[in-house]
């Protein structure tokens, strides 16, 4: 079948050679034969060329090539080849020419044909092998699963019998195991039956051996005693009567009833006791839960509603102190119910704190460099203000000088005087230079003094807010109902100012500054309040007035001021320095004031 | 601390008087009544034969003595000397013999449990109990001596016979719901009556004076149980030892567990004090061991021991007990408390070189004291929390809150302390070693002085 799929092409389909076989099979009977017979003609007229057209067979031979032309379709219109004469042996050329060149196309486009479809054949002999190898590959490997799968299946055979034994073992296990119950279980029965029947059996053989011991009169079974003795209580003996007995159970029940009693009285006791307690807690917490919305400045109306709420169970509480006695069960209910609610409150109330504390912790933390730079500033701003006098003061110095500089050219006699003057000005003014470079010199200290201050200040701040914050905690917890809150208050508390504790809550100056007031008047504790207050500039003063260095260097301003005033004695016959001189007294204005503070 | 000289004594018998004014002590067939204070022999009698048992009245004016072989009970009477009383059981034969509360009657048990007999020394009356039960603890008096419960089996059933210990009166008999009845104890106010189960089921009943049923605990089931039961003596708690190596403490209002106190093998609590005694053997030189020292004897073989604490987590020597054995040695076979209720001592019986001390207050482990060698016995101070402790060597051990103390009793021949016994007024010790006996006198009785 490949010959002849090879040969199919050679027809006239060339361009048609992509057109699937089955066309080709469609047309290929019709054609078949003619190939057949042409293939090997054309073979072995290379070889026997000499052999087929010899002088006396040329028209046959012509025509015979007319015909197998005619048939090629060729020359299908005309006669491709014609004899020039009939009776010659010669040709007309052109048309002969013509169909070898056509023949000759046709060859040579068979020619490739061929060789594309050799290299086709090759390629899909190539391919034919790949899949021949691959197709026992293929076999090998469905061979070896094929084998594999029959291992498995062995295998699964032999597990399943495996589990079937297993099985069977398992259900024989387990009938042992219930035979082993039933006979445990029948041996306990069996046991227990029989240690009843021992028991019983020892307890007849005990009961017939003590009649038996008590039919045989033993005479050695006695009592020898000298003489009888009194009863330990020294009263006699009573008869055994129904009113004993009936005595025995009174007595009984008297000592189980003041048994229930005693238990009763030791509950009703520590009712009481926990009662107490609960109702201290209560006003502990009533009280610790009342000052707070009047303290705090920010009348939110969340704060507002507390108060009222707290006001309510204030008159509750004072319900419950009266009901407490009378420990009915409604007021029980009422107690613990307010005593919920107000636990509910504090445990806000804490929770509150505790963001509060968060948020005044990063207050705080600008606050501390906040508050002293607004004063810092406003300081900053003055003495800059000072300088700047103290600039235009020398600028109008000057120009006076010019000013006298001129009137003194103008006046032609004092011009000898003008010298001097000159002179002694800028003598004086070199004076006063030097001067003002010293007061600058002692602003500039002062200023570095006074931002030192106002930095301890803002942390001395810091220290007592977390001071006051731990004190409130200590407070708070001290006002537990267990210990006792006087001793607390004086004692922890005073432990917690002087020991410092972790700042665990801050409260913002302001507001802490109210609470404070507020706290402090209902717990009834003395001092701390004072240096907490927000710092009036005298106040800033004395501070500073309170560091060493601060002191010394007011000193030698105090030595400046006489120096200068000294100074200002000699510039006083001098008209034109006046201005200069109150210019000073205004610098000193501030020391000054310093001075009186002191 | 003071020791006297070294007495001799048999089977273990010395007791004190209730009043605390005299010492009782057997040696072999003879009985000895001392003073305490002076130790002069007041009296002395003489029995019938060697004396098994031997007990005080509570009024302190008489003294039984029990000899079981021969099935002989004799009484002696401090004041009259001349007066006697013999009871013979006679042929069914003696196990035990007891004073009633009101000291006038004796109550015997005979052999097999047949019956008890309550001899009474006023009347010269006989009467029986048939039934009694033999287990651990068959017959309890209250504490205020009015009511005596007695175990009794019947029918392959517990009974519970509660008498009037006045004229034996029974006053209420009830079943109890108990496989196999083990024990019974009167609570210190002598309204409750704890019932315990044999150690195959773990079953605690609570029986009200008049019979009812109170509670019943039963911790877990399916493994052995009840090891010891114990009253504190406020009648607040119930400790009850078990073989799974833990004490369950009820309360009195519920008979509900409160806690319980483990025994682990590693104590890993840090508030616990730890209390290691260590061996100090005293360092034998070569010109030592001469002839001089070894007769001298005692103090060469005597070892020098103190407390060491321990810091926490500490390892304790455990013994496995054997699976295959009866009574196996495992679990707490030693509940006490102190007289205040405030501490409990307890030894657990797989680490028997143990004394654990807890806290009733805080309801923890307060201290625990690891000894040498086996704990043979330990007793509650009746005055004070103090604990004595003795292991079967010549070293008496004292603990207190304070701190731990391990004293050498400074006797010869080798005291080695068995048993103790605090006296009354807990200002003295008994101690009691094979043969011998020594009274320990605590330091608090000279700074009284």
């Amino acid at each position: 079948m490949g010959e002849w799929w090879t040969t199919v092409p050679i027809g006239s389909s060339i361009g048609n050679y992509e057109i699937s076989s089955i066309s080709h099979v469609t047309m290929s009977p019709s054609r078949q034969n003619n190939h057949v017979s042409s293939l090997p003609l054309s073979r072995t007229s290379y070889n026997v060329i000499s052999a087929f057209c010899t002088e006396d067979n040329m028209p046959q031979c012509i025509s015979y090539i007319n015909q197998e032309l005619d048939s090629l379709g060729l020359c299908s219109t005309r006669t491709c080849i014609e004899a020039s004469s009939p009776g010659g042996a010669t040709i007309n050329t052109v048309p002969a020419v013509n169909a070898m060149y056509e023949i000759m196309q046709i060859h040579r486009r068979n020619m490739c044909n061929l060789e594309e479809l050799e290299k086709e054949q090759l390629k899909t002999s190539s391919n034919l092998d790949h899949i021949q190898m691959n197709n026992s590959r293929l076999k090998d490997q469905l061979e070896l699963s094929i084998r594999e799968k029959s291992g498995l299946h062995e295998t699964e055979r032999q597990l399943q019998l495996k589990i079937k034994t297993l099985q069977s073992c398992l259900k024989t296990e387990k009938d042992e195991v219930q035979k082993l119950q039933s006979i445990i279980a029948s041996r306990a029965s069996q046991y227990s039956h029989d240690a009843k029947r021992k028991e019983r059996e020892a307890a007849k053989l005990r009961e017939r051996l003590s009649q038996l011991l008590v039919d045989r009169k033993d005479k050695k079974l006695a009592m020898d005693v000298l003489n009888s003795l009194g009863r330990s209580d020294g009263k006699r003996s009573h008869w055994k009567t129904t009113k004993t007995t009936a005595s025995h159970e009174g007595e009984m029940y008297k000592s189980l009833l003041n048994d229930y009693e005693a238990s009763q009285r030791s509950l009703v006791l520590e009712n009481a006791e926990l009662k107490k307690v609960l109702q201290q807690m209560k006003k502990e917490m009533i009280h610790i839960l009342s000052p707070r919305p009047a303290s705090t400045r920010g009348a939110a109306s969340d704060d507002s509603r507390d108060q009222a709420e707290s006001d309510g169970e204030e008159k509750a509480g004072e319900s419950n102190r009266e009901t407490l006695d009378q420990s009915c069960e409604q007021a029980r209910e009422h107690l613990t119910n307010s005593i919920r609610q107000q636990w509910r409150k504090l445990r806000n109330h804490m929770e509150m704190l505790d963001s509060q504390a968060s948020q005044v912790q990063n207050q705080l933390e600008s606050d501390k460099e906040v508050v002293p730079r607004d004063t810092h500033e406003d300081e900053m701003e003055r003495m800059r203000r000072e300088v700047q006098q103290c600039k235009e003061f020398i600028h109008a110095q000057q120009q006076l000088l010019q000013q006298q500089l001129n009137t003194s050219f103008d006046d032609e006699t004092a011009v000898l005087l003008n010298d001097c003057y000159t002179l002694e000005e800028k003598e004086r003014l070199k004076e006063e230079w030097r001067l003002f470079e010293e007061q600058k010199r002692n602003f500039e200290r002062e200023r570095k003094n006074f931002t030192d201050a106002a930095i301890r200040l803002g942390r001395e701040k810091k220290a007592f807010e977390e001071d006051r914050a731990s004190w409130l905690k200590n407070q708070f917890l001290n006002m537990t109902p267990f210990t006792d809150r006087r001793r607390c208050s004086s004692s922890d508390g005073q432990s917690a100012l002087s020991i410092r504790s972790e700042p665990e809550m801050r409260i913002s100056s302001t507001k802490s500054q109210l609470a404070k007031s507020s706290t402090y008047a209902t717990f009834s504790t003395p001092k701390p309040t004072k240096s907490a207050t927000v710092p009036s500039t005298t106040e800033l003063y004395r501070t500073l007035r309170l560091i060493p260095d601060s002191s010394s260097s007011r000193q030698s301003k105090r030595g400046c001021w006489q120096e200068s005033s000294t100074i200002e004695d000699g510039d006083l016959r001098v008209k034109s320095n006046n201005r200069i001189r109150c210019g000073d007294l205004s610098i000193f204005s501030l020391g000054g004031d310093e001075n009186s503070l002191t | 601390m003071n020791f006297s000289e070294v007495f001799k004594q048999s089977n273990q018998l010395c007791k004190v008087s209730p009043d605390g004014k005299y010492l009782a002590t057997c040696v072999q067939y003879r009985l000895v009544v001392r003073d305490v204070g002076t130790l002069q022999i007041l009296q002395l009698y003489t029995c019938l034969d060697q004396i098994s048992h031997m007990d005080w009245s509570s009024d302190s004016l008489f003294i039984l003595c029990a000899m079981y072989k021969r099935g002989l009970v004799q009484v002696w009477s401090l004041e009259q000397p001349d007066w006697h009383c013999k009871i013979d059981e006679g042929s069914i034969g003696l196990v035990s013999s007891r004073w009633s509360p009101d000291g006038r009657h004796i109550l015997n048990t005979t052999e097999f449990h047949l019956r008890v007999t309550v001899w009474s020394l006023c009347t010269k009356a006989v009467s029986y109990i048939k039934y009694p039960k033999a287990c651990q603890k068959g017959i309890d008096f209250s504490r205020d001596g009015c009511y005596m419960a007695l175990a009794e089996r019947r029918d392959c059933k517990d009974f519970v016979s509660v008498f009037v210990c006045d004229d034996w009166h029974l006053l209420r008999h009830f079943e109890t719901e108990t496989q196999d009845l083990a024990g019974l104890e009167w609570s210190p106010n002598g309204c409750v009556l704890a019932v315990w189960d044999s150690c195959l089921e773990y079953k605690v009943l609570l029986y009200s004076l008049d019979g009812r049923l109170l509670s019943t605990y039963s911790a877990y089931e399916w493994s052995l149980g009840v090891k010891s039961v114990t009253w504190s003596p406020s009648s607040q708690f119930l400790a009850i030892g078990s073989y799974d190596e833990k004490v369950r403490i009820l309360n009195h209002i519920t008979w509900k567990k409160i806690t319980q106190f483990e025994h682990p093998a590693t104590i890993s609590n840090t508030k616990a004090v730890v209390y290691k005694e260590v061996v100090k053997r005293p360092a034998v030189g070569s010109d030592d061991l001469s002839l001089h020292n070894i007769t001298i004897g005692t103090t060469l073989f005597n070892t020098q021991s103190k407390y060491e604490i321990c810091p926490t987590p500490v390892q304790l020597p455990v013994v496995k007990p054997d699976p295959d054995r009866a009574n196996p040695k495992i679990g707490v076979s030693t509940v006490a408390f102190s007289s205040d209720s405030r501490y409990l001592a307890t030894k657990n019986d797989n680490m028997a070189n143990v004394v654990w001390v807890w806290d009733m207050q805080k309801m923890s482990l307060e201290a625990v004291l690891e000894q040498t060698s086996a704990v043979r016995c330990l007793q509650w101070d009746p005055r004070r929390p103090r604990l004595a402790v003795c292991t079967g060597n010549t070293k008496l051990y004292l603990w207190s809150p304070a701190g731990c103390v391990s004293v050498q009793v400074p006797t010869e021949g080798g005291f080695q302390v068995q048993s103790l016994n605090w006296h009354c007024s807990g200002d003295s010790l008994i101690l009691l070693g094979k043969e011998q006996l020594c009274l320990c006198y605590m330091d608090h009785d000279q700074e009284d002085k």
